[in-house]
């Protein structure tokens, strides 16, 4: 199954990644390849990095590059502005979704939706037929067409914000979705929406980059590989059952790994 | 740590309308005196009424001082370095378009006004005002069928002096304050609307005010009058060229409405606003006021300020009729150097009356924005009501945007609210949209707008689009 996916080319490839914000090493070496149809979990402590790499990988100007490469389809997009790596296929689901008062939900989604067609040379669309579409996408995450009309996340509850985040990826169709803990604050009916949202929109096509700290996602979508950050470093990777492992026995287990290399 | 480089070319601001009509004209001496008021009056054909009305302002002009509350800094205007009447050179009466210079009409065209009979806008009504003078209003035969009169000020002056003689100076007295004096002693030109009882106007009334002349300082007077259970929507623009020198812009418009009648006055202030390091750009200092006389009159004043150097101007409302409505929703946007001091005034004197203020200030390079308002409930202004919400958008961080309400009530029978709020745009806000293949610029734009969405809402169709496209220009710049 593995070495058939890999006869395709690598969508991502994190290459020896380092990364500081104000002169604060986050990042120390990560290295990270994602191929067509893989699912990949990474796991660990708060502050280890895990949201900084997802932050990197979509560009966020906060933090620089020290040493190393991203690239996407094969292209180095080190120097990419973040609405370049949106347009051309790159999804972040962020883990706190952000409120923007006064800009509705449905032209934000429609202006985003036509910024990625365009760069795919697809036809932008206009209001009726972007309502058409999205009526067709809210159905993945059973969100009301109410959502629309009012301003971007604002007074959505916690659960509505992930959602919104799913549909934004299910108009987006990217080429590779990286979810930061698009699990949190969801309760057992809204996490399975969201997993079974996240489902249909992947495909053999599609890579996913799952950060979490539980394993009830994992249990809903099955990754291929887990990786475990401490320190702003990869230091463990394996398969599925790694992350049951971890769920039974702590961080404090990882630590043995760094202690070891 | 919003990457300040990114957010100062996204605001670098093109002035598409900075050019100037090479014409002749016909400009009086520099200085201000009794003389000069009587040669403008005398140049109007004015009747005697008037001319005392001039003279009166003056000398109330001349015991008062400039004020100096606001917060604003700027040069000492020197009074007698102005001209106060510049003219373009045209014949003596023009009975049609076609006789007005193809220079000034292709100036309206340019700015999107265009008067001819075969290209005139065809649901807007125009009056042009060019340096001190009206250059043609548009429809006013169609206007007329309605009995609605709408015409120079000083056409109005001669064909209706009565009206004139009735209301000039009743809502802004010349003593008001020391630019309404001024503007009462020397004022050119301006609109006037007369809408008759029970009409509603079949169309928008526009007026398009065009300061050419570098040195001359141009002051307009507007007045509109809503009898019974009339209704008109009146809409301003103006422009300038780009000057070195700082040109005074000193407005005076007085609204008067009668009972169920309602006036809704929007404005879109584009002056020339200096350049980056502050150079040159208009002096604004405008007095804008509304009397509600009758039961249950409404005034609505809407406006987006995104021009001139300095801004000191207060739309109010005089709420004096039982059950009277006023309201004021603003949108300053200030970028470089631009100061603005600017909000209204509410004054509940009826019972039940209500008003609404909804100020929305963005303030971007390092401009100065103030909010200055004023809630005031009468004694007699039982059951009277207020709410206010002023909110502040900073970009950037050295623009710095201020608040100052004042409300003071002598009736305990009455509710005043109000809400206030200063936002920044944030990067995080900036990199979500960004996230979602949003442009930067867009991005800023998109906040924009949807900050003021609230008041956007209350302008007429065509000037809600033309305020987005505006914002969206004077935010436009290149990015990276």
């Amino acid at each position: 199954m593995q070495s058939k996916m890999k006869e395709s080319d690598p969508i991502l490839e994190v290459e020896n990644l380092s990364a500081s914000t104000d002169n604060l090493p986050i990042l120390k070496g990560v290295s990270l390849t994602v191929y067509p149809g893989e699912i990949h979990a990474i796991m660990g402590r708060n502050g280890c990095g895990k949201s900084t790499l997802s932050k990197i990988i979509a560009g966020h100007p906060s933090y620089n590059i020290t040493n190393g490469d991203i690239k996407f389809l094969g292209e180095n997009i080190n120097s990419l502005e973040p609405e370049e790596r949106s347009q051309s296929g790159i999804f972040l689901g962020f883990q706190y979704p952000i409120e923007i008062p006064g800009v509705s939900n449905l032209e934000f989604l429609r202006v985003s939706t036509n910024a990625r067609r365009k760069f795919l040379n697809k036809e932008e669309l206009d209001t009726f037929d972007f309502e058409e579409l999205v009526k067709e996408k809210l159905e993945i995450v059973k969100m009301d067409h109410a959502f629309l009309s009012r301003s971007v996340n604002q007074g959505f509850s916690g659960g509505e914000k992930k959602r919104n985040e799913i549909l934004q990826m299910a108009l987006l169709e990217p080429k590779i979705a990286i979810l930061d803990e698009t699990d949190s604050g969801l309760d057992i009916d809204a996490l399975r929406i969201v997993a079974s949202g996240i489902k249909k929109i992947s495909s053999a096509q599609t890579g996913i980059i799952l950060i979490t700290h539980y394993q009830r996602l994992l249990d809903e979508i099955k990754p291929n590989y887990v990786h475990v950050m401490s320190d702003g470093q990869i230091i463990k990777t394996g398969e599925s059952d790694l992350a049951l492992e971890l769920e039974e026995k702590g961080y404090e287990w990882t630590d043995n790994f760094i202690k070891e290399t | 740590m919003v990457n300040e480089n990114l957010v100062k070319d996204v605001v670098k601001e093109p002035y598409k309308y900075g050019f100037v009509t090479d014409i002749e004209t016909e400009k009086i001496e520099k200085g201000l005196n009794e003389d000069i008021i009587k040669l403008i009056s005398q140049k109007k054909e004015e009747p005697k009424f008037l001319l005392d009305f001039r003279l009166k302002a003056f000398k109330k002009w001349q015991k008062m001082k400039e004020p100096d509350w606001a917060a604003l800094g700027y040069k000492k205007i020197d009074y007698q370095d102005i001209i106060y009447y510049s003219a373009p050179k045209q014949k003596e009466k023009i009975s049609s378009l076609d006789e007005v210079d193809p220079k000034l009409l292709e100036t309206f065209d340019k700015l999107g006004i265009p008067l001819t009979e075969q290209k005139k806008l065809t649901n807007v009504a125009v009056d042009a005002v060019f340096d001190s003078v009206s250059i043609a209003t548009t429809f006013r035969e169609e206007l007329a069928e309605h009995g609605v009169i709408f015409c120079s000020i000083s056409e109005a002056v001669k064909n209706h002096a009565d009206l004139i003689e009735k209301y000039l100076g009743t809502v802004v007295p010349a003593s008001d304050n020391y630019f309404a004096a001024l503007n009462s002693a020397v004022f050119s030109d301006g609109s006037f609307v007369y809408i008759p009882k029970g009409v509603t106007c079949p169309m928008d009334l526009s007026s398009y005010f065009r300061i050419n002349s570098g040195d001359s300082g141009q002051f307009e007077r507007t007045l509109i009058i809503a009898e019974e259970s009339s209704s008109v929507s009146y809409l301003e623009g103006c422009t300038a060229p780009m000057f070195d020198t700082n040109t005074l812009h000193a407005a005076v418009v007085e609204l008067i409405v009668l009972d169920d009648a309602s006036i809704k006055y929007s404005t879109v202030q584009n002056w020339y606003a200096g350049d980056e390091e502050g150079v040159g750009g208009i002096f604004n200092f405008v007095t804008k006021r509304g009397k509600c006389l009758g039961k249950r009159s409404k005034i609505s004043w809407s406006q987006v300020e995104t021009g001139s150097a300095i801004t000191w101007k207060y739309p109010s409302c005089l709420l004096l009729g039982e059950e009277s409505v006023g309201e004021f929703y603003s949108v300053a946007l200030t970028n470089n150097l631009q100061q603005a001091d600017t909000g209204t005034k509410m004054i509940h004197i009826g019972p039940k009356t209500k008003s609404t203020i909804v100020s929305k200030g963005i303030s971007a390079g390092n401009s100065k924005n103030s909010y200055r308002g004023l809630v005031k409930m009468g004694t007699k202004a039982t059951g009277s009501r207020n709410y206010s919400q002023c909110d502040s958008m900073l970009i950037g961080d050295q623009a710095s945007a201020n608040t100052f309400p004042y409300i003071k009530s002598q009736q305990p029978n009455s509710e005043i609210e109000h809400e206030a709020s200063t936002c920044r745009i944030s990067e995080d806000q900036l990199f979500y949209l960004q996230s979602r293949g949003i442009e930067f610029e867009e991005a800023v734009s998109m906040m924009v707008s949807g900050f003021c969405r609230d008041v956007f809402n209350q302008l007429p169709m065509e000037f809600a689009a033309e305020a987005d496209k505006l914002l969206a220009l004077k935010l436009e710049g290149s990015v990276g």
